[in-house]
């Protein structure tokens, strides 16, 4: 994987940067090797911050949305954090609704989300 | 033609995904020079990232050109000497891909644009053009 896309480990939760320059090949990429790192180190979560994303067309956000579904069928609970909000109108307008996918606001907020649900 | 008028300013060749990426930063770049309003550019890029990428995986690669208007407004043309269309009706529908891909972007672009015009037939390539206004 390039480096359009980074992923750091935080509390045992994966946090995934992608650039604006990610290609569609970097972000298939992105999808393998995450989804290897899941597994690999039982994180209970992962977050996906978009906050560097101009843009997110019906490709990327196809991806978005099987990120979410893949690391739930592995157990792990995703929020996507810093959507700007000219990208969740234009991704409504592109009829993308990422209906499995959770936001938060920040990365914080994520967090604080996901250490709730693991205390319910 | 939506383009009448308009002038000629830039060329970007689009042979793999990294032309797509490069189409949409020099459109975002040029959007952002000409002082236009976040959602119309995030609108407009998107546009532009969904046709130039059709061109590369349907078209087999193409060009897009880019234009400039007195008013307040920017155009693109992109063309592809692929297989074509055979409906575009019904390759404008949410939901057909010929690909098993999402099938929302050439209808996503023409709801996202001002203005939207496609000349394709079967064995005569695509051509798209699109205005966005600033
Ligand atoms: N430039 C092109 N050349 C040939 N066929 C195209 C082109 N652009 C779009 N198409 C056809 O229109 C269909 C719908 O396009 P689109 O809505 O972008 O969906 P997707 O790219 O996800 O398949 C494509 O599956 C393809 O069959
Ligand atoms: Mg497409």
């Amino acid at each position: 994987m390039s480096s359009a896309a980074a992923i750091y480990p935080v509390e045992g939760v994966l946090l995934v940067s992608i650039r604006d320059d990610i290609t569609d090949t970097d972000i298939v990429d992105l999808q393998d090797a995450l989804s290897e790192r899941i597994a690999d180190e039982s994180a209970n979560g992962v977050v996906l911050d978009i906050s560097g994303l101009e843009i997110v067309d019906t490709f990327v956000g196809r991806v978005l949305a099987q990120l979410t579904s893949i690391a739930r069928l592995l157990d792990a609970e995703t929020f996507v954090v810093g959507m700007r909000p000219a990208v969740a109108m234009t991704l409504v307008e592109l009829g993308m609704y990422l209906p499995e996918n959770r936001t938060a606001l920040s990365l914080t907020h994520a967090l604080a989300k996901m250490r709730q649900m693991r205390d319910e | 033609m939506i383009l009448d008028g308009a002038r000629e300013v830039d060329r970007i060749e689009l042979s793999g995904d990294r032309d797509v990426v490069r189409a949409r930063r020099r459109i975002a770049d040029r959007m952002d020079a000409l002082g236009a309003r976040a959602l119309r550019k995030t609108r407009f890029v998107t546009a532009v990232s969904e046709v130039a990428r059709n061109a590369v995986v349907h078209g087999g690669g193409g060009v897009m050109t880019v234009y400039a208007f007195k008013s307040a407004r920017i155009g693109i043309e992109c063309r592809d000497r692929g297989p074509g269309i055979a409906s575009i009706e019904q390759a404008l529908s949410d939901g057909f891909s010929t690909t098993g891909s999402m099938g929302h972007g050439l209808g996503g672009a023409k709801r996202l644009s001002d203005a939207f015009e496609i000349d394709s037939r079967p064995g005569g390539g695509t051509v798209v053009r699109m205005l966005g206004s600033l």
